[in-house]
Parts: structure tokens; C-alpha cells; sequence
């Protein structure tokens, strides 16, 4: 990172003209970022600081806390029934990734390859379905899924309420994220150096796996983590279209803040959730802030 | 030949994706023409089928034959409509303070200096990127604790909404205006400073129309962020009913096709308003085509 800001050489006219350039340059002034950063430290760095506070704080009647610097919430997160759910919601997520993948790289390679007057259009058409409640269309998957509708009937898939139901629905919600990245991707990629390699006797497999997957490698890694790391904390789709019957971690979280009133331990899962995606996350900010490094 | 068929195979499939993408829509739309279940009408006995209360409608995920007054019915229920016009409330708020908070942001860092922005991105990135359970519950526990010990905060209820909302629809704008302010190059900033104006009359005359498809993209896409988003106002909603939150009550506990009515309605209001927009922006850029770029910057990015 530092590698290309530094000067390849500390010569004195390069330095100069770059101190020059940049009284020159058209710049607004700094402080216009500090009404965001006042409002991210406020209503975000804030909450989240005391979300740690009562993640480490005793539950003390119904409702009301102690603050202290106890782990007892987090080591009835270890429990084996949480250890299970926190399992079950990163496999499902993971298959949920690994399915987008699968039905959305075709896709964004296909727009970047086959189409060109209609390209735009057809963006415009894989988000429009998304323009309708989130809720509405995963109540509309559970009528497609129902065992007494037409899918159960005539194609005998009757899936609702199990787990094939809930990664249709990630899925289907989570596919453009994966499809515009990746799209993005292939849109600035070099299609001469495919026809190159081909022409060289390359199998469009090999040129496909040797050039188009590596240089489109980080839109996909984008992609799947900006669709892994929501999905792991759904909480919708596995309540609709699971039945209640397949927990997901924010379920879990969901349910000690509205039932059980345990503050402290919904808290616990909470960082607990945070805690499982860090590494994800990490990824996620540092592809993020390099990519738009390149893209500048 | 072969990269024919390879390109058939490719549009073959794009097609069946497009299926299902779209099957869940249609399927919204023509149920919201569907009658109540047999049963219940020989049960119910009234005029207006569509008076059968949602407990009593039987099973609506089936084909029970065409209706259209649903669509009255859904205008008529005023727990529907309030919660729309919460919903409405909370989203205009929210997409404007967010795209001035994110405006104001993107025009400093687009030409900070690393060292002061990426930390910056990073916090930008995290409140992106942190799971919207865990920032609902957080915000949930603050808000609280913070009408507990300060009383100049609100109470749990619409402001609450917003202000939590804000954080992240803020990020969005900040991004979606910055990838088409660094997209299009400083030149006429600079032609402009050099030509004496100050900072105030370069942003009016050179910059903010200049990045006008942008701002009003990230209005947009926080506008519906903040109109569908569920998760947040279940936790910070107190007694305010948005429209999501009555939505999942009645997808829980009986829906009627009056739902699905309205949410019919509601996406066919959003395409005129986006295919209005995306025509006046087209109108505005007939002069620069070239710089489509930052547009399709900005759809990706959401």
C-alpha cells in the first residue's frame, strides 16, 4: 500500500511538483467529513462500544442489568445448543454463497460477453424484482413452495419449511449482489487476452480457468463475501420459509430481545456473531478499500 | 459454431434465471386478484368477499378464482395505509439526511490524503458490512440507556427509526457519490478555482450539477433501503408500526390479498418513478454522454 505512494526516487523536482500539484488542486476542505464522523461515532461506534458493555454485564431480574466484567454470558454461548445453531447458520450461509456463485457467475459473465445494446437494460431488469418488499417476495416464495401449491403438486418438491426452502430464499434474495460485482469485474477485463490465449491453442476451459476466473477473481471474492456476511445474519428468510424450525443466529438474538428480555445475553450472541464473521469482515474491508484504489 | 452454441447454452440460462427472479413477482400480482377459499365464502354469506377477515380467508396460497376488490380494500384499512405513510415519512427523512451527510463526506475524501481517508473507508466499510441484527440490537440497548440517562434523546418510536437508519444509508450515499465525483476528473474544479471562484460558488455552479445523476441515485437507493428495511425498526420501532413490521405480522399471522394488492401497487409507483428519473437523467446527460460511467458506478455499488 505505502509502496505506491512513496516516490520511486527521492528526487527533489518530482517531490516539488507534487507539493506544487496539490496546493493547486481543487480540493473541498476536511472538515465537511466531520458531521459524519460525529454521527458514526454517536449512533454507531456508540451502540456498538455498549453492546461490549452489556455483553460482559449480569442479567439481574427481568430486565434490568448489572454492569460488571463477567463471561458468564458468553460461556452459556458455548453451549452446545448455540454452538449448533452458530454451525448450522454459517453451513447454510456457505451453501447459500456457493449457490449464488454457481447461478449468478454464468449470468454476469454472460451480460459481460454476449451482450451490448441491451446490457444496461438487462441491469436494470435484474433489480427491478428488487424493488418489491423484501418481505412480499420471500412470502412469495413460501406460496410457490407450499406443499399445496403448484410446485409441491406436479413437480413432488415440497420443500417448504426445510432447509431447501431456506436456501432457495437466500438465494434468490442475495443474487444480484454477487451478479453486479462480478459483472463490474468482467466489464474491465481485457477479452483480447482470452482471444490470445485461445488462439495460442488454450481449450476455452483452460482460458477461461487460467485468465477470465483469476482476473475476475476480486469482483467474485467481493461479491461472496457481500452476500456471506448478510446471510449469516438473516433472520427473516430462515422465520418465513424454515417455519420457525431452522434457527438462524439472528434468530437466537432476535428471540433473548423480544421473549426472553436477556438483554445481556442476546448481546453476547450478538458479538459473539460479530466475532465469527471478523475474519470475513477484515477481508471484506481490505478488498473494498483495494479495489477502489484500482477502480480510481 | 462452437462459440454459437456455447452462447445459446449461456442465454438459455440467463432465461431460466430471469424465470425465477421474476416468478416470485408475478406470483405477488396474480394473488392479489385471488378470492378467499370456497369454504370460507359459503361460511362468510356476506355481499363482499372481500370483508372475510384475515383468520377467516382460508388458504390464499392457492388459485381460488379472480376478484379485484382487494385493491379497495387493502386503501381502506387504515392500519395498511398509516404504516405506509410512516414508512414514506421515515424514508424521505432518512434518504435526504443521508445523501447530505454523504455528499459532504465524498467531496472531502475524494482528494484526502490516504493516511486521513482510509481509515475513514474503513468505518465506512464496517457500518456496511456489520451484520444489520447485531446494529438493531446495539441501537435497541443505546437508545434505551440513553433516554434512561440523558432525556434530551428520543423515545423509542419513529425518530428512533431514523437515526439508526441514517448510519448506513449515509455510507451508501457517500459511496455511490464519490465513485462518479473521483470518475469524473477535477479539471473543471480546477479551471474554476483558477478562475477565482471560492469553494461555495465551485460547488454550485461546477460540482454539484455535475454530479446530480449521482445524488439523486443515492436518494433513490436510500429512499428504498430505508423503506423496505425490516430489521431495524423491529428492534427501535417502540409502538410506531412501519410498513415491513405490519407486513411481517401479516405474513405470520394471515395475509389477505389485500397485501399483496398493495404491494402491487407500490411496485408499479416505483418503476414509473425510476423509468421518470432515469429519463429527465438522460435528458441531463444527452449534452455529456461520456460520462454514463459514474451512473453505472453508482448502480453498482448497490
Amino acid at each position: 500500500m505505502a509502496r505506491a505512494e512513496t516516490p520511486p526516487a527521492r528526487g527533489i523536482p518530482l517531490a516539488k511538483t507534487r507539493k506544487a500539484r496539490r496546493s493547486f488542486a481543487p480540493r473541498y476542505p476536511a472538515w465537511l467529513t466531520f458531521p459524519s464522523l460525529f454521527y458514526y461515532a454517536l449512533f454507531f461506534l456508540g451502540p456498538l462500544s455498549l453492546l461490549i458493555l452489556f455483553s460482559l454485564a449480569i442479567q439481574s431480574g427481568f430486565g434490568s442489568v448489572t454492569y460488571a466484567f463477567s463471561f458468564e454470558q458468553f460461556s452459556q454461548v458455548i453451549d452446545p445448543l448455540y454452538l449448533r445453531i452458530f454451525g448450522q447458520t454459517l453451513l447454510m450461509a456457505a451453501a447459500g454463497t456457493a449457490l449464488t456463485i454457481v447461478i449468478g457467475y454464468p449470468i454476469a459473465y454472460w451480460m459481460a460477453r454476449y451482450l451490448s445494446t441491451y446490457k444496461m437494460l438487462i441491469l436494470l431488469l435484474l433489480i427491478v424484482p428488487f424493488w418489491t418488499s423484501f418481505l412480499i417476495r420471500t412470502y412469495a416464495l413460501k406460496i410457490i413452495l407450499d406443499p399445496q401449491g403448484y410446485l409441491a403438486k406436479y413437480l413432488n418438491f415440497d420443500s417448504l419449511y426445510t432447509w431447501k426452502a431456506v436456501a432457495i430464499g437466500l438465494t434468490y434474495n442475495y443474487l444480484p449482489l454477487l451478479i453486479i460485482p462480478v459483472f463490474a469485474s468482467l466489464e474491465r477485463m481485457d477479452w483480447t487476452l482470452v482471444e490470445a490465449a485461445t488462439d495460442l491453442g488454450a481449450s476455452p476451459f483452460r482460458a477461461f480457468r487460467q485468465i477470465t476466473l483469476r482476473l475476475t477473481m476480486p469482483g467474485l471474492v467481493t461479491g461472496a463475501l457481500l452476500v456471506f456476511i448478510p446471510m449469516c445474519g438473516e433472520f427473516i428468510i430462515p422465520d418465513i420459509l424454515g417455519g420457525g424450525r431452522f434457527l438462524f443466529v439472528g434468530n437466537a438474538i432476535g428471540d433473548t430481545f423480544g421473549q426472553a428480555q436477556n438483554w445481556p445475553f442476546g448481546a453476547a450472541l450478538s458479538i459473539s456473531l460479530m466475532i465469527a464473521l471478523s475474519v470475513f469482515m477484515v477481508a471484506y474491508i481490505l478488498f473494498a478499500t483495494k479495489e477502489e484504489r484500482f477502480g480510481a | 459454431m462452437r462459440s454459437g452454441l456455447a452462447k445459446r447454452l449461456f442465454t438459455g440460462w440467463a432465461v431460466l434465471v430471469f424465470i425465477f427472479l421474476y416468478l416470485p413477482i408475478a406470483v405477488v400480482v396474480l394473488f392479489a386478484f385471488d378470492k378467499p377459499s370456497p369454504s370460507a365464502i359459503e361460511a362468510f354469506g356476506g355481499d363482499n368477499i372481500c370483508d372475510i377477515s384475515p383468520a377467516n380467508v382460508g388458504n390464499v396460497s392457492v388459485w381460488n378464482g379472480g376478484t379485484t376488490c382487494w385493491f379497495a380494500k387493502g386503501f381502506e384499512d387504515p392500519v395498511y395505509v398509516n404504516s405506509i405513510v410512516t414508512s414514506l415519512k421515515v424514508a424521505a427523512i432518512v434518504s435526504v439526511i443521508s445523501t447530505i451527510l454523504g455528499l459532504a463526506a465524498a467531496l472531502a475524501l475524494a482528494r484526502m490524503r490516504k493516511r486521513f481517508r482510509l481509515p475513514f473507508d474503513a468505518l465506512v466499510y464496517l457500518t456496511l458490512v456489520v451484520p444489520e441484527i447485531v446494529i438493531a440490537v446495539a441501537s435497541l440497548i443505546f437508545f434505551v440507556q440513553a433516554r434512561n440517562y440523558f432525556h434530551l434523546f428520543p423515545e423509542l418510536g419513529m425518530n428512533t427509526i431514523i437515526l439508526g437508519q441514517i448510519v448506513f444509508n449515509a455510507s451508501l450515499a457517500m459511496l455511490i457519490i464519490r465513485a462518479r465525483f473521483v470518475g469524473m476528473g477535477d479539471t473543471l474544479e480546477e479551471a474554476s478555482y483558477d478562475l477565482g471562484s471560492g469553494p461555495v460558488s465551485t460547488f454550485r455552479q461546477i460540482t454539484l450539477p455535475r454530479l446530480l445523476p449521482a445524488v439523486i441515485a443515492a436518494m433513490l437507493l436510500t429512499f428504498t433501503f430505508s423503506f423496505d428495511d425490516y430489521i431495524l425498526p423491529a428492534f427501535t420501532n417502540g409502538t410506531t408500526q412501519t410498513w415491513p413490521i405490519v407486513l411481517y405480522s401479516s405474513v405470520r399471522f394471515g395475509i389477505t390479498p389485500a397485501v399483496n394488492a398493495l404491494a402491487a401497487i407500490m411496485l408499479i409507483a416505483t418503476f414509473v418513478v425510476v423509468v421518470v428519473v432515469a429519463l429527465l437523467l438522460r435528458r441531463t446527460r444527452a449534452a455529456r454522454p461520456r460520462e454514463e460511467k459514474g451512473f453505472a458506478a453508482a448502480l453498482g455499488l448497490g
